[in-house]
């Protein structure tokens, strides 16, 4: 079943068997980047409080830089984000980076105020 | 994969404009500008749960007193299962990352190897998610709230939800005040008889999850895990669908024909996003 209504554009769609094994090496290095990341994690969030407690805060800030490079390494390296020009990574990343900081500002700031309604005035 | 930045271009791949905008394919610009508006979408899910988490004066669960159930096994195994379907997300992503590998080889077999596992460890967390929501739709046993406004933990093992009294091991604990799912220190299991006189005084009695309340915290919490989780597992659903098609069209040699593997990829960066989603919703909503 050919369709010619479309035209499939493919740029670089090929490679030799040795850039391969160079790609493969590459993708199970990060595969074994991520399993040890969400191992810390898991046992972070079950038990760090018997560890330590009271150090809640640290550990929240822990799991967003975490979380961060395990995002970072899926973007760049299994959606090869990184391997695409870089205005193409500036147009996905940029305003998506930009609008969420705000949004994240403005979701922080407003929840703080209605939290302090709530405590103070109702 | 790699090298498309710096690679001179042939005209037959340049678009109508005379050249091909940031040397990239058409297909996969589209699905890139797609999954940013997605990405929106999910962001602003997980900010109104955090709006929501920060603004309430109410206790908010916590992730790994929640989610500590496995199947076939009785016990406590805070976020065993949730890590598990993590890593089965993350290594579906790793085989569909290398059958994207092998389609730049024009590796027919190695393609459809790699895109079968793929289909099959998507398979295998929509059923983990379907597993989740019944056990938490289901609950441990609930809560009751009294005319003094006590709040008393149930222990329900035959999970009898319309009389849990009927079974032999009912009974009491009372639960910290303005908590849940933590039992008051030291607070006893009450007797049979206790338990049943003060199950008589109950003012509701909440068990399990539903739109509008839930054993385990604000009803907002179960609001959130539904919608979050489930719209994550409709993404996950349509991936699998999306990676079954492309499977079979791989088998038929339709992209063999074509001459490239490029729709292996543009199927892969939808399913890479959805294992990113999940990465985030990892943390915000089980490990936060």
């Amino acid at each position: 079943m050919e369709r010619d209504d479309i035209i499939e554009y493919s740029l670089d769609a090929h490679h030799s068997e040795e850039a391969g094994r160079k790609i493969r090496r590459k993708i199970w290095l990060v595969t074994g980047l991520l399993a040890v990341v969400t191992a810390i994690e898991v046992i972070l969030g079950a038990y760090w409080k018997e560890w330590m407690p009271g150090s809640w805060h640290l550990v929240k800030w822990t799991f967003v830089v975490l979380t961060l490079v395990k995002a970072t390494y899926i973007v760049m390296t299994f959606m090869h984000l990184g391997d695409e020009r870089r205005n193409i990574r500036a147009i996905i990343l940029l305003p998506y980076a930009l609008f969420i900081l705000y949004l994240l500002f403005i979701a922080i700031w407003e929840s703080n105020y209605v939290n302090w309604i709530w405590t103070n005035l109702l | 994969m790699a090298g498309e930045a710096t690679k001179a271009l042939s005209n037959d791949v340049l678009w109508g404009g005379g050249r091909s905008p940031f040397s990239i394919s058409y297909g996969k610009m589209m699905m890139w500008f797609f999954l940013v508006s997605d990405a929106l979408t999910f962001s602003g899910l997980l900010v109104a749960y955090g709006f929501v988490r920060h603004s309430t004066t109410e206790a908010w669960p916590i992730g790994e007193e929640v989610f500590r159930a496995l199947p076939f096994l009785t016990g406590s195994f805070p976020l065993v299962y949730v890590a598990l379907m993590t890593a089965i997300l993350i290594f579906s992503s790793v085989t569909m990352v290398l059958a994207v590998e092998a389609g730049h080889r024009m590796d027919k077999k190695g393609v459809i190897k790699w895109m079968f596992l793929t289909v099959l460890g998507g398979a295998f967390f929509v059923g983990s998610q379907a597993w989740e929501w019944s056990h938490f739709i289901h609950g441990g046993g609930g809560y009751i709230t009294t005319t003094q406004g006590e709040k008393y933990w149930v222990h329900n093992d035959a999970h009898d939800t319309h009389d849990p009294t009927a079974h032999e091991s009912f009974h009491l604990v009372k639960a910290k005040e303005g908590h849940y799912l933590i039992p008051e220190e030291g607070a006893p299991h009450l007797s049979r008889e206790q338990s049943l006189a003060i199950w008589e005084d109950r003012v509701a009695y909440v068990d399990g999850a539903n739109m509008d309340r839930n054993e385990y915290g604000p009803p907002q919490y179960a609001n959130f895990f539904f919608f979050i989780t489930g719209f994550h597992g409709f993404h996950v659903f349509s991936g699998v669908i999306i990676n079954l098609i492309v499977l079979i069209m791989a088998v038929q040699g339709v992209f063999h024909r074509r001459g490239h593997y490029e729709m292996i990829e543009k199927a892969g960066l939808y399913w890479h996003f959805v294992d990113l989603v999940w990465v985030f919703v990892f943390t915000f909503f089980y490990l936060l």
